[in-house]
C-alpha cells in the first residue's frame, strides 16, 4: 500500500520537481550558474509589464469585490429554494470554456459589433477610439470571467453570518449602510479575503486576457513569458519570469492555506 | 419607515442582479446569435443561416482539434479518475507525514496559476529532452485533473463507512471481491462524477494545453485561439464556440445527474 501512495504520488512529484526545474534551468543551460538572466527584470518593459499585471490584478479583485458584496447580499434576503437557484444562474457561466467566454468579449466589442456602432452613433464612442485594445477592457473581462469566484464564497460566509446581528444592530439604531459595513462586514471577513484571492491568484497568470482583449499597451507578465518562450526561445528567461509570477503568488498562496487550517480549526 | 427603505434596497439589490445576469450572460448569447447570423461582422442581423456550421465541419485542422481535444480527454479521464482515486485513498488511509505533503501535492496545482504550471511544464519537458507533442498534452491533462479528482474523492470518502469493508472481509470476501462487489459499487457513481469533472477540465483548458502542445496537437479551445489570432472568419469561430459551450453544458447537466444521487447515500445501490 506505501508503495502505491508513493507510486501514486509521483504525478505530484513530478509537477513539484518542475517547479524546481525553472529554478535550476539555467544552471543547465551553461557550465556554471548564473544570476545573468535575472538582469532582465532591469529591463524597463518587463519592469512595466510587472507594475501593470500587479496593478490589473488589484482593479480586478477590487472590480469583482465591489459586485459580488450587494449580489451576495441580495441572493441572501431570499428563500433557501431561490438562493440555491440564483447560485446556479451565477454559477453556470463559470462552467463553459475559459477561452470561449473570453472570446465572446472579443465579439461584442469588436469594431463592426452593434456595441460600437450603437456607442458611435450616441457619440459616446469617439471616432477613431475602439472598445478592444484597451486596458479598460481588459479589467472588465477579467471581472467578468472571475466574478463567480468572488459571489461564491462571499455568499458562502454571509450564509454562516446569524442575520440576527445585523437586525439587532438596525433595531438599536444603525443605519442601513453603518450596520452593514461595522457589523455584517468584519464578520465575513473571511469570505472577502476569500474571493480576493480566488480572483488575484488566476488574474496575476493572466495570459489569454490580455492577449486576446488588449492591445500593445496591456502586456503583462504572462505575455512576456510567452514571448520569450515562443518567439525568442529563451528559457532561461522565461524561467526567471515565471519564477518571479511563482514568487508573487506564493505569498497568496499560502495564506489560502492558512485561511484554510485556522477554518478547520473553528469548525472542529 | 424601516420597511419602506429596505425594499428599496431590495429593489435596488434586484435592479444590480439583473445588470449581474446580463453582463454574465449576454456576450456568450451574443455569441450564440451570431454564429447563426448571415452577416459576417455581427454588426446587424441578415437573415437565419447554417453557413459556418457547413464551413466549419468542412475545416480538417478544426477536425484534427476536435479528434485530439476527445483522444485528450479520454485519457486524461481514466488516468485522472484511477490516480485520483487510489492518491485519495492513500491520504485518507495513511495519515503519515508523506501523506501530508502528498496531500499538499495535490492541492497546490488548484491554487497556483494555471499559466505557471504550463509555463513550470514546457520547461521541465525541455529540460529532459522530451518533445513536445499529444503524449505531453495528456501526460498535463492528467496531472492537473488528478488534483481534482483527489479532492473530489476525499470529499467522497470522508462520509464513506470504511466498517463495510472489514465487515465484508469478516464474512469472508477476499481483497478481490471486496474491491469489485462492496468499494466499486459504493464508490462507483463519485468515479463517473470524477471522470466527468475531468473531462469538462481537459475539454476546457487552454493554457497548460497552449505551453505543452507540439505541432499538430492542439485541442479545440486551442484552435479557437490561434483562429482569433490569425484568421478573420469570426462566423466559424463563433459556430466552434457555440458547439464547445453546449458540449460543457451537456456533460455538466450529465454530471450533476450523477453527482446528485451521491449526496444521499442510501440511494446508493449496493450489489448482493
Amino acid at each position: 500500500m506505501m508503495w502505491m501512495a508513493c507510486f501514486f504520488a509521483g504525478p505530484a512529484v513530478i509537477l513539484l520537481a518542475t517547479a524546481f526545474r525553472t529554478v535550476d534551468s539555467y544552471g543547465r543551460m551553461g557550465p556554471v550558474s548564473t544570476l545573468e538572466h535575472w538582469h532582465i527584470l532591469q529591463q524597463s518593459g518587463v519592469q512595466l509589464a510587472l507594475w501593470r499585471t500587479i496593478w490589473t490584478s488589484l482593479t480586478a479583485v477590487v472590480g469583482c469585490l465591489v459586485v459580488a458584496l450587494p449580489v451576495s447580499w441580495r441572493i441572501i434576503q431570499m428563500s433557501d429554494i431561490w438562493r440555491q437557484r440564483w447560485l446556479v444562474i451565477i454559477a453556470a457561466p463559470f462552467l463553459t470554456s475559459f477561452l470561449v467566454r473570453v472570446y465572446s468579449w472579443r465579439i461584442l466589442l469588436q469594431e463592426e459589433g452593434w456595441l460600437a456602432s450603437i456607442l458611435r452613433a450616441t457619440q459616446l464612442l469617439p471616432d477613431g477610439s475602439s472598445l478592444l485594445y484597451n486596458q479598460g477592457a481588459v479589467v472588465l473581462v477579467m471581472i467578468y470571467t472571475y466574478l463567480p469566484l468572488a459571489i461564491l464564497p462571499i455568499y458562502a460566509a454571509m450564509n454562516r453570518f446569524d442575520m440576527s446581528l445585523y437586525e439587532a444592530a438596525r433595531d438599536l439604531g444603525a443605519g442601513r449602510w453603518a450596520a452593514f459595513f461595522k457589523v455584517v462586514l468584519p464578520n465575513i471577513n473571511r469570505g472577502i479575503f476569500a474571493a480576493a484571492l480566488s480572483v488575484g491568484v488566476p488574474s496575476l497568470g493572466a495570459y489569454v486576457i490580455p492577449e486576446m482583449i488588449g492591445g500593445l499597451g496591456s502586456e503583462t507578465i504572462g505575455s512576456v513569458i510567452a514571448h520569450k518562450l515562443f518567439t525568442d526561445r529563451n528559457l532561461p528567461q522565461a524561467a526567471v519570469l515565471a519564477s518571479l509570477l511563482g514568487l508573487l503568488a506564493l505569498p497568496l498562496v499560502m495564506l489560502a492555506f492558512r485561511g484554510e487550517r485556522a477554518r478547520a480549526m473553528v469548525d472542529s | 419607515m424601516k420597511a419602506a427603505s429596505s425594499s428599496r434596497t431590495n429593489l435596488a439589490g434586484s435592479a444590480l442582479l439583473a445588470l449581474v445576469v446580463l453582463f454574465l450572460y449576454g456576450p456568450l448569447i451574443v455569441l450564440i446569435g451570431n454564429s447563426f447570423n448571415a452577416s459576417k461582422y455581427g454588426g446587424r442581423w441578415a437573415g437565419f443561416t447554417t453557413h459556418w456550421y457547413v464551413d466549419l465541419v468542412k475545416d480538417g485542422a478544426t477536425l484534427s482539434a476536435l479528434g485530439n481535444t476527445l483522444l485528450v480527454a479520454t485519457v486524461a479521464g481514466v488516468g485522472a479518475t484511477i490516480l485520483g482515486s487510489v492518491a485519495a485513498w492513500s491520504i485518507h488511509h495513511f495519515k503519515s507525514p508523506l501523506q501530508r505533503l502528498h496531500l499538499l501535492l495535490t492541492q497546490l496545482p488548484m491554487v497556483v496559476p494555471d499559466m505557471w504550471i504550463g509555463v513550470a511544464m514546457q520547461v521541465f519537458l525541455i529540460q529532459v529532452a522530451w518533445s513536445l507533442s499529444l503524449g505531453t498534452v495528456m501526460i498535463a491533462h492528467v496531472t492537473f485533473c488528478v488534483c481534482y479528482v483527489t479532492a473530489l474523492m476525499l470529499g467522497r470518502m470522508q462520509s464513506f463507512d470504511f466498517s463495510v469493508i472489514e465487515a465484508a472481509r469478516d464474512l469472508g470476501a477476499s481483497w478481490s471481491q471486496v474491491v469489485l462487489r462492496v468499494v466499486l459499487p459504493l464508490l462507483g457513481p463519485s468515479m463517473v462524477a470524477a471522470f466527468i469533472l475531468s473531462l469538462l477540465l481537459s475539454i476546457d483548458d487552454f493554457v497548460i494545453t497552449f505551453f505543452v502542445s507540439g505541432p499538430g496537437s492542439s485541442t479545440l479551445p486551442n484552435r479557437v485561439f490561434s483562429m482569433a489570432k490569425t484568421s478573420r472568419s469570426f462566423p466559424v469561430i463563433n459556430a466552434l464556440s457555440t458547439l464547445l459551450i453546449f458540449a460543457t453544458l451537456v456533460l455538466t447537466l450529465l454530471g450533476n445527474r450523477l453527482i446528485r444521487p451521491n449526496a444521499n447515500p442510501k440511494n446508493v445501490p449496493v450489489s448482493e
